[in-house]
């Protein structure tokens, strides 16, 4: 397996909810992507975006910008 | 992209399936709304779905096959339809949401009381606790044909003739075995076939349907439209109609009745030999390795699908890794299978499920094998 490094998680309420994040990300060069909700979060399935923690100010932007509705923001190492 | 979740939805179809869906689009009025040229294409298509899907269920009637969007609709209907107020229903640890939600729904609404045939830490149920579990009240058992997480069978024959013995409505779920294993519905003792069109059957998302045994009378839960009887102010009783208020996805259906052709010209025992070959050659190239847990059952006929984990790694970041390291399509996570896998113990890590499709090559399956045990050391 890959070498595990701290990286921020953010979760959303829907399925809908991911995707608006994706689009408005990819549209606004905003880095990171779609990955399975990591176990320390919950082990009932869902899609979550993983990027740098660096990152956070830009995807904060994104999810201000476009209101997208957000769950939750985590650092784990993935 | 090597693609192996199958178990999900078969993403490479027939060529026949996709030309089907395409002139349907260019070609179907809507069916049983009229004579004119249109909606006669429709009505035919539609109707030649039924006869194709009643010959490969040995469901009696055509007319008692109903069209639906998915198995999920076609158990709700059969579940919320067909089970008297007061019931107390049996089914098993191995069941799908799409059984256990509408199940767990008639509980809490305190119109039906559950008991679940338990699974053992490799996925398998001992029969005998469908007799031990029966009450005076219970008149309904609802059972998959095969668990969509392990992919260990169920012998529906035998759960069949327990429910026959007692007068109970047999519902079946046959989501992961339609296509590919056998399904006789009077020789099993099957009231209510519930399947999907993506899958097994390679058909297009958005089809599937229930085969009712003559004389299982269930209460529909939608309403209107049926384009005969327009003056009845209640939903005609004769099945079909009785089932499938509202226009039909007669395009999905055209693609379903080209995927039912493709499956009579192949034949589901050349299927099933081939998707579960590749099943066996996979389990082949990773049980033995070090580090890899394999769950199920793997000591006779079962499904076309392997679950493990690699140490304890969370089964998420494993998948993740297999699709962007390797391009291996997976599915981790909990396959919306909550109670087998809390038979199997995986609750928190989850599982990675690789399910195995007829458009799979030994090759494709050489390399998950040979990335299981990459990820593994």
């Amino acid at each position: 397996m890959r070498e595990r490094t701290l990286k921020l998680v953010v979760t959303f309420p829907s399925t809908t909810a991911a995707m608006a994040m994706e689009k408005h990300c990819k549209a606004g060069g905003a880095p990171g992507r779609l990955i399975p909700v990591p176990r320390e979060i919950t082990a009932g399935c869902g899609m979550a975006w993983m990027a740098r923690r660096e990152d956070r100010p830009a995807l904060e932007r994104v999810v201000g910008d476009h209101a997208v509705p957000v769950q939750g923001w985590y650092e784990l190492l993935l | 992209m090597i693609y192996l979740d199958n178990a999900a939805t078969t993403l490479r179809k027939p060529r026949q399936v996709i030309d089907a869906v395409a002139e349907a689009m260019g070609a179907l009025g809507n069916s049983a709304r009229g004579t004119h040229g249109g909606s006669l294409a429709a009505s035919r298509v539609v109707y030649g779905a039924r006869e194709k899907a009643a010959a490969l269920f040995g469901c009696p009637r055509a007319d008692h096959v109903v069209f639906t969007c998915n198995s999920t609709e076609a158990l709700n209907i059969a579940i919320h339809g067909g089970i008297p107020a007061g019931s107390h229903v049996i089914s098993t640890d191995l069941e799908h949401n799409s059984v256990l939600r509408p199940l767990y729904r008639l509980e809490r609404e305190g119109r039906a009381s559950l008991s679940f045939v338990p699974a053992d830490r490799r996925g398998r149920i001992d029969y005998a606790d469908f007799e031990r579990l029966l009450r005076p009240e219970t008149r309904a058992v609802v059972c998959t044909h095969a668990s969509n997480l392990t992919g260990n069978l169920v012998d529906i024959a035998r759960v069949g003739a327990f429910a026959r013995a007692h007068g109970l409505l047999f519902i079946v779920d046959a989501s992961q075995t339609a296509g590919v294993f056998p399904i006789a519905m009077e020789e099993m003792g099957i009231d209510v076939l519930c399947f999907t069109g993506h899958k097994g059957l390679m058909g297009p998302q958005g089809t599937g349907g229930l085969c009712i045994r003559e004389g299982v009378e269930l209460r529909p839960w939608k309403v209107g439209g049926s384009g005969v009887q327009t003056y009845l102010e209640t939903q005609p009783e004769e099945y079909p109609t009785r089932l499938e208020a509202g226009t039909l996805n007669g395009h999905g259906i055209a693609g379903l009745s080209a995927a039912l052709d493709f499956i009579r010209e192949t034949g589901p025992d050349a299927i099933r030999r081939k998707e579960t070959g590749l099943m066996r050659r996979f389990y082949a190239g990773v049980s033995a390795t070090e580090g890899v847990t394999v769950y199920g059952d793997f000591s006779g006929d079962r499904a076309a699908v392997v679950a493990l984990n690699i140490r304890d790694y969370d089964s998420g970041q494993v998948s993740d890794a297999l699709s962007e390291d390797y391009g291996i399509a997976t599915r981790p996570g909990a396959h919306c299978a909550p109670r087998m896998h809390r038979a199997l113990g995986t609750v928190e890590q989850g599982a990675v499920r690789f399910s195995f499709g007829w458009f799979n090559t030994e090759d494709e399956v050489d390399a998950a094998a040979a990335a299981v045990r990459e990820l593994a050391l």
